[in-house]
């Protein structure tokens, strides 16, 4: 019964995309020849992809609003698989052994053009993580993301040119200009939300590519700057090859290291407070917090991963000019951000490998590469809005002791 | 009794709307206060004005913290505010909703602890020790407000009656001198209500927290109030015990309408 009535619907709609698309799809005029074609064919296309869309959407959507009852119906100790691995320590160190032996022996396996591509799949991780700072934590749109990323490459770029300073030390002074020109962009658009912030940020990130761009003197405008050093170890100097592998191991050493203080931040007091200022701003400053700072602090922290990073990829592509910097760029990485799921650090990582991974391995359908991650996006946010691993609240026993998942009530 | 709050000739502007018209009230020490009036007669935004969430036109807001110096907030931010001792719940509950009921619990200790970005990324023995002490009073003060069993809820998923109680242990947690109450009895069933007077009158007996109290259940601000105040369209239009407000032909002209006392 309720079969034959989807099927009715999508057959209704199969019809109406025929009579919809009839003019253009059907009917051609052929201006050489003076005559009308009719490719009837196309029609039969339209209805038969029509209707089976149209059935397999119906289809996604009943199952979301099940999917949804089971959620309201007490659905909160059901955990995902993801939360039950995290709980169970036989589950999960196994795991974590693969995962590191994987990482450690990546480089003597696979040829260098894939530890070249794993290591900036590395870089989108941390750049995620910085970002989930500001947009899935504190809940602030920030579509200028890539201004930060852009200072901190620059930075190094420019400070070794002039001065010769190491990757080394330009790391932490890239880090700190970001965090600064977090604080810059944080000031004007402390009473912005929502889109007013992201057209505000968005002009921020575009305005410091354009300054790049046309200040010759300064920044030697679009031809760049070239021959930026890669990093040596203690005085060794490394061979291309050595160089490739000793960057893939930093940036792992980066990732771990930047989960680990973005997790420490997410439980801290300071954490709690992005987290209300995201959920309700009026009610978050009626509870004692200062919006300000909580804010710059957000703002700040964000972009210090960026211009950290950024430092990385001028001393890992030894070129860098403002083309690199776009507003595709932010983009990308907001794109990491919400489908991995906001404020969730696993499932940023999950977002950032599929994001910059599948693209490169699925090159034979590059053509669609665009279209495929609308499609995508799209689709994820009908039916999984919340990312593919959303961010779960942690959960308290009494004495205390932090627990994750729903296994302690009382 | 001394007085812990001095609202002075508040006149808050919207636009060419005079919200709040030369508004005087004054709250005592361990005293309920009830603020009533006609729907749009101002007293959420007089909530507004004095927990400084509007910046008020014209007055003077003049708080006495125990044990402190007096202190004036016209122009004060919301969270200095709340720091000085005044907490607030919201007409239209305004929860941390997809934050877990402990959370927004911990969230109004905010104010009260002091671990910053390093305490954070380092985790020595002070943070580790305030993480654990906000954990155990955020318990504690769920136990009073009776919402133990609701821990680590999602505060969304939680009853009606039971987020609005939860809006009253998060503004708790804040260890205001004075708490503000908007509507908390709004949707609540006759055992609810009934379960929030006994709460508001514990709350002022044993943690000794003075109450300014909006509320349009006649039963509830009757039972509860030691004085109360009315408003119509943004003036004081009436004051004084129960019985005084009962009786006061203002007070029934106001809410009944113009043509009844023909
Ligand atoms: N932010 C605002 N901007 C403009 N006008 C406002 C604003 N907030 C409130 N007002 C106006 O001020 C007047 C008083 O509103 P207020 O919300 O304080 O009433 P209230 O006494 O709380 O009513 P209720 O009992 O319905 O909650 C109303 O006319 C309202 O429209
Ligand atoms: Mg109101």
């Amino acid at each position: 019964m309720n079969k034959l009535n989807e099927i009715k619907k999508s057959f209704l709609a199969s019809l109406w995309f025929m009579f919809l698309t009839f003019p253009i799809m059907v009917i051609r005029v052929n201006t050489v020849q003076k005559e009308i074609e009719w490719r009837w064919q196309n029609m039969f296309f339209v209805g038969i992809s029509v209707f089976f869309l149209s059935f397999a959407w119906r289809f996604l959507f009943r199952q979301m609003a099940s999917g949804r009852k089971t959620i309201e119906a007490g659905g909160l100790d059901k955990i995902s698989l993801m939360q039950q691995i995290m709980n169970e320590p036989k589950m999960y160190y196994p795991i974590l052994f693969a995962f590191t032996l994987f990482a450690a022996t990546f480089p003597f396996i696979f040829n260098i053009y894939q530890v070249n591509i794993m290591t900036t799949a590395l870089m989108y991780v941390v750049l995620g993580l910085g970002l989930n700072i500001v947009v899935g934590l504190a809940g602030l749109l920030d579509l200028g993301y890539v201004a930060f990323y852009l200072v901190g490459a620059y930075s190094y770029a420019l400070l070794n040119y002039h001065f010769g300073l190491s990757f080394w030390l330009a790391l932490p002074i890239g880090a700190f200009i970001g965090a600064l020109f977090g604080i810059l962009l944080g000031f004007p658009v402390l009473r912005m939300r929502g889109d007013y912030l992201a057209i505000v940020t968005l002009g921020f990130g575009e305005i410091i590519r354009i300054i790049m761009e046309n200040w010759n003197e300064f920044s030697f405008g679009p031809s760049g700057i070239a021959n930026i050093p890669r990093p040596g170890f203690f005085g060794i100097e490394f061979s291309l090859q050595g160089s490739i592998i000793f960057m893939y191991f930093f940036m792992i050493c980066l990732t771990l290291f930047t989960i680990f203080i973005v997790n420490r931040l997410r439980n801290s007091r300071i954490g709690r407070a992005w987290v209300a200022l995201r959920e309700d701003e009026v009610a978050c400053q009626a509870m004692g917090i200062d919006r300000t700072k909580t804010k710059l602090t957000a703002f700040a922290l964000g972009a210090t991963w960026a211009g950290m990073v950024g430092v990385i990829f001028a001393a890992k592509t030894t070129f860098i000019n403002p083309a690199s910097f776009t507003v595709w760029e932010s983009i990308t990485i907001l794109c990491i951000v919400v489908l991995g799921g906001m404020g969730s650090i696993i499932g940023v990582i999950f977002g950032a490998f599929i994001l910059i991974l599948l693209p490169e391995y699925l090159r034979a359908f590059s053509e669609y590469r665009m279209v495929t991650f609308g499609a995508v996006l799209v689709i994820m946010m009908v039916f999984r809005p919340q990312g593919i691993v959303p961010d779960i609240r942690h959960r308290f026993k009494h004495q205390g002791s932090m627990v994750l998942g729903g296994k302690t009530k009382k | 009794m001394k007085t812990i709050l001095k609202v002075k000739n508040l006149i808050m502007n919207f636009g060419g709307l005079r919200a709040l018209d030369h508004l005087d009230i004054q709250v005592r020490e361990e005293e309920i206060v009830a603020l009533i009036g006609p729907n749009g007669a101002g007293k959420t935004t007089f909530f507004n004005c004095i927990t400084g969430i509007f910046p008020p036109t014209g007055g003077e807001i003049i708080l006495f913290p125990p044990k402190k110096k007096s202190k004036r907030a016209n122009r004060l931010k919301p969270n200095k505010i709340t720091e000085i001792g005044l907490a607030r719940t919201f007409q239209n509950i305004r929860l941390f909703q997809n934050m877990t009921v402990l959370e927004n619990v911990m969230i109004g200790r905010h104010c009260r602890m002091s671990s910053g970005i390093v305490g954070a990324i380092f985790r020595g023995k002070a943070t580790v020790k305030e993480e654990e002490q906000v954990v155990e009073d955020s318990f504690k003060i769920l136990k009073k407000i009776g919402l133990s069993e609701y821990v680590n809820e999602i505060a969304m998923n939680l009853p009606y009656g039971a987020q609005r109680r939860l809006e009253i242990a998060r503004a708790m947690a804040t260890e205001p001198f004075l708490l503000l109450l908007d509507e908390p009895a709004a949707g609540m069933n006759i055992q609810e209500t009934k379960d929030l007077n006994e709460l508001i009158l514990r709350i002022r007996d044993e943690e000794k927290i003075s109450i300014l109290l909006i509320e349009h259940d006649m039963r509830v601000v009757m039972s509860l109030s030691d004085h109360i105040v009315v408003m119509d369209y943004g003036k004081k239009i009436a004051e004084g015990t129960t019985e005084e407000i009962k009786n006061n032909p203002v007070v029934i002209k106001a809410y009944l309408g113009e043509d009844i006392d023909a």
